[in-house]
């Protein structure tokens, strides 16, 4: 299962941070810290998934963003792979040529946007033109 | 099937069963048919017909259209029945009607309405009917009608409702496909629904949405990699089950895109699969070409899981990783650390005799190298593993356990230390002397030279400590001075921790005992003799007694200290005879000297009261621990009981009556009895006469028999309350004050007889109230000295049960 998403920038801001199991909030502050520092210095040729603590962080850079995602250890990284991709596929079709700025003046629909995606830990919904159409209805809500 | 049949059918029915079964030949069969047909035909047309025999009716219909005949003029009769109440009814209605019509009929539209009721319904029998119903006749103008209900129905409770909800839902997508795309959603969501029913019975429509349109599903392969993960387990250790997945597995394999990620993660969990169940040769071929593809691969990531399906692989099939070493070097020397760490995991799982040492150093240097904390844990330990098990010579070994510890020794468990310092005693077992010496001899020397150096972890150190002590001497190439010299160092260059300084003692202890037991007379040196004296002063206790020790050994003679300090006796278990045998001469002798045998505790009567009492408290408190009872509602006093209030009023402590006793024991303790005996007759505190404890002593309206309630006694009794008080809370402490009490007790009348039997006195003058009251406070210092004199036997009595 997934234990957080973490969406983060180069200079370790944490854009977005969804937990999926409790914790303290100076461990929070903590666990950002510490994934950032493991996943900005790595190589691009290396490998996606960093062993973090007594699980892993399967991480991917998008320009300047790191998406970390940390799992189980038991858990298929590749899948999970997808997963960040699939989230960004989602993103960008939402906000149309997405980018930082997006995320950051609109975080409350980027949490909507994960919520359909993935609950409790696991993955929700699959597919990419489901959770589009869920969100159009929740956009003429609005 | 008896004569009357199963559901009570009637005997025609059974009759023309029997005959159509009996006929020989077609035309006897029709003819018989025909005959039914007749016959049924008028019976229905008859106005009140029973519903029973409706459905009777019906069902040889059923049997009649069942061969071939037509029955159209019970259709509607039919539609009428599974509109009924009944459910059995109903059902056979429904039936009737799936049977007889099909979905252009013109009495479908009759049917519409009453379908739509039923799959409203609260009995889910119905509903489920409704959906068999559906299934079959619904058409495609039909579908609107009842798509919304079905759609409800996804999300039943009751499993099997939602699987059939599903493949009417399915058949609603092959009768026209666009009325159900929206919904295909809800396909996916049932693919992961709990019940594995409704998620078989997903992959139907699924299926068939999949074959159309391959590309838009391949993000569902989530859900495959979960269906992959649920088989991997079903299969692990299961023939019979593994054989049914072979087939399935191997497709999938040869099937996957091994271009695109998703497929690459398919792929490695068909491995991880594989990996689990019961091994097939074929699989297993396929499984080490996609690891060849993907170790050969310059992602890193597909590397990464080739190593970790390697680690898999290793127990089935060893002889893969040897086809792929190459790779899995390189591996090792990436500078990409996750991969690296993959790398030693999968060497870890290799680890033979062969090849333990070349692993274990490597895992070494890594671990040096490394600042992760958990991971440093981790690997320390793995590396002890590897080494206690395929150690192939002690040198190494030694060696070995010297580098992790002074790598790691803070991290390492202290059994590993204790481990150590086993083995070294005990030797490899079934070794000869000399090699144990051997390696004795070499420890001690490695020991040696480490033993300088700055700053090495607690749990070398009192490894170090220990093996110098034990062995420092033994082979005589080291001078005890050396040695005892060095381990003082040792003690005051780690002075904070108390654990090495008493492993440091206690060997220097040992150093000069097998010095004395050899006969080899030497000074003890002047820096240690310091060393001792300062730890004789010690703050903790451990030191201190070490400390002494070594005071006494030294100073006893070569025989006394050979037979306490033995040498190489560490793995021995002392035994100890608790009958002290040695001692038995010695008690002979004073026994004849006049000392007083000894008698047990339960024989000796000496002290009486308090241990008595104290036997009884601690009886009474192991009955009464912790009462979880509620105590007994407190019993009205009998009216005819006047005597009473007069000892009452001195409430619960002058236990004058024995009656009082009795109620105290059972009131609880607020419930003050009162005064008046005609009281009301309800559980309440009665408080008119008492006076109030707090505040000024005031003059209470007490009728007469109360009157020896004068403000002064009122004092006393507070006096006396307040002095008892403590001691009465407690239920231990009332029981054993009250035995107190009872020996007491005279004293107590008489108290009780001077506060109260003159109770004319309470009008009396100040002055001979004062005198009262001094001769009461005295006496009342007297009962208080005698009550604090209890009071404090009390307390004891209390302290000791708490402390029993």
């Amino acid at each position: 299962m997934i234990r957080f998403i973490l969406l983060q920038n180069r200079q370790g801001k944490t854009r977005l941070a969804k937990y999926y199991v409790p914790l303290e909030d100076s461990e929070k502050h903590k666990v950002e810290y510490e994934v950032h520092r493991l996943v900005v210095n790595r190589d691009p040729k290396f490998t996606n998934f960093v062993e973090f603590r007594t699980h892993k962080v399967i991480y991917r850079r998008y320009a300047g963003l790191f998406f970390s995602l940390c799992v189980d250890i038991t858990d298929n990284e590749l899948a999970y792979l997808e997963c960040i991709h699939l989230f960004v596929e989602v993103l960008d079709h939402f906000f149309s040529n997405v980018c930082e700025l997006d995320l950051v003046f609109n975080f409350h629909k980027v949490y909507l946007i994960l919520d359909e995606f993935i609950l409790a830990g696991e993955i929700q919904e699959t597919s990419k033109r489901a959770i589009i159409e869920r969100l159009g209805e929740l956009e003429k809500l609005e | 099937m008896g004569s009357q049949g199963g559901f009570g059918q009637s005997k025609e029915f059974l009759d023309l069963v029997k005959s159509i079964g009996e006929t020989r030949s077609k035309s006897e069969e029709d003819r018989i048919i025909l005959r039914e047909i007749e016959t049924i035909k008028r019976r229905i047309l008859e106005p009140d017909i029973p519903r029973r025999k409706m459905k009777e009716y019906i069902i040889r219909l059923v049997y009649v259209e069942m061969l071939g005949h037509d029955a159209s003029f019970g259709y509607i009769h039919a539609v009428k029945m599974a509109h009924d109440e009944n459910l059995l009814h109903k059902r056979t209605g429904y039936l009737a009607v799936t049977l007889f019509l099909n979905e252009d009929h013109d009495l479908i539209i009759l049917i519409v309405n009453t379908i739509q009721k039923d799959l409203k319904s609260d009995n889910y029998l119905v509903v489920f009917s409704a959906l068999n119903a559906v299934c079959r006749l619904i058409n495609e103008e039909t579908i609107p009608a009842v798509l919304p209900q079905v759609v409800e129905l996804l999300g039943h409770q009751k499993e099997a409702v939602r699987k059939k909800a599903i493949m009417t839902l399915h058949r609603f997508y092959q009768k026209s496909p666009s009325t159900v795309s929206h919904l295909i959603s809800n396909f996916r969501k049932k693919l992961s629904d709990n019940d594995s029913g409704v998620m078989g019975a997903s992959l139907y429509p699924l299926f068939d949405l999949i074959t159309i349109d391959v590309k838009s599903y391949k993000d569902l392969v989530a859900s495959f990699i979960k269906l992959l993960k649920i088989l991997g387990l079903l299969g692990n250790g299961d023939k019979h089950a593994s054989g049914q997945m072979y087939n399935v597995v191997g497709d999938l394999i040869r099937k996957c895109d091994a271009s695109s990620n998703i497929g690459n993660a398919v792929l490695y969990e068909c491995i991880c699969c594989v990996a689990s169940i019961y091994p097939s040769t074929k699989l297993l071929e396929a499984t080490a070409e996609v690891i060849a593809k993907f170790l050969k691969n310059d992602n890193h990531n597909l590397k990464y899981m080739g190593i970790d399906v390697l680690g898999r692989l290793i127990k089935l099939s060893p002889d893969v990783t040897e086809q792929h070493q190459l790779a899995v070097i390189d591996c090792l020397e990436d500078l990409d650390d996750t991969l690296k760490r993959k790398t030693f995991e999968l060497l870890h799982k290799m680890t033979k005799s062969s090849n333990v040492e070349v692993i274990v150093d490597g895992m070494i240097d890594y671990m040096t190298s490394i600042n992760d904390f958990h991971y440093k844990i981790e690997i320390a330990s793995r590396c002890v593993e590897l080494a206690e098990q395929f150690a192939p010579s002690n040198h190494w070994f030694i060696l070995t356990m010297n580098r992790i510890f002074e790598h790691a020794g803070d991290i390492v468990d202290i059994k590993v230390a204790h481990n150590l310092m086993r083995l070294i005693a005990k030797g490899f077992g079934g070794d000869h002397e000399s090699a144990d010496s051997q390696l004795r001899s070499y420890a001690v020397e490695s020991y040696l030279h480490i033993v300088t150096e700055p700053k090495l972890p607690s749990a070398f150190l009192q490894v170090i400590c220990w093996v110098l002590g034990e062995f420092g001497t033994a082979d005589g190439n080291y001078s005890a001075s050396n040695i005892s010299g060095k381990l003082r160092d040792v003690a005051e260059a780690y002075s904070s921790d108390e654990t090495v300084k008493a492993y440091a003692i206690t060997a220097l202890t040992k150093i000069y005992a097998f010095e004395i037991t050899s006969g080899r007379k030497m000074d003890i040196l002047p820096e240690c003799q310091s060393l001792f004296e300062e730890l004789a002063a010690s703050r903790s206790a451990d030191l201190q007694q070490r400390a002494y020790e070594f005071r006494t050994v030294v100073h006893l003679e070569a025989h006394a200290v050979k037979s306490i300090m033995p040498f190489d006796v560490s793995c021995e278990d002392i035994e100890v005879d608790i009958t002290l045998p040695f001692l038995n001469s010695y008690v002979q002798q004073s026994l004849q000297n006049g000392a007083q045998p000894y008698i047990p505790e339960e024989q000796r009567s000496g002290t009486i009261d308090i241990s008595n009492i104290s036997n009884q408290v601690s009886r009474e408190s192991s009955m009464h621990a912790l009462k979880f009872e509620a105590y007994e509602l407190p019993k009205l006093p009998a009216p005819s009981r006047p005597p009473l209030p007069v000892s009452n009023i001195s409430t619960e402590l002058v236990p004058v009556p024995e009656q009082s006793y009795s109620i105290r024991e059972a009131n609880t303790y607020p419930s003050i009895p009162s005064v008046s005996t005609s009281g009301p007759p309800e559980l309440k505190l009665r408080l008119e006469g008492i006076q109030k404890k707090w505040g000024r002593p005031s003059y209470s309206s007490s009728p007469p028999s109360s009157s020896g309630v004068s403000p002064s006694t009122a004092s006393e009794i507070s006096q006396v309350e307040s002095a008892a008080s403590l001691s009465s809370r407690p239920q231990d402490n009332y029981k054993d004050l009250k035995k107190a009490e009872v020996k007491i007790a005279p004293e107590k009348q008489k108290l009780a007889a001077s506060l109260f039997g003159d109770s004319s006195k309470s009008n009396k003058t100040t002055g001979t109230r004062h005198n009262t009251s001094r001769s009461d406070t005295l006496s009342i210092d007297k009962s208080t000295g005698s009550r604090s004199s209890v009071a404090p036997c009390c307390r004891d009595e209390n302290s000791s049960s708490t402390t029993s």
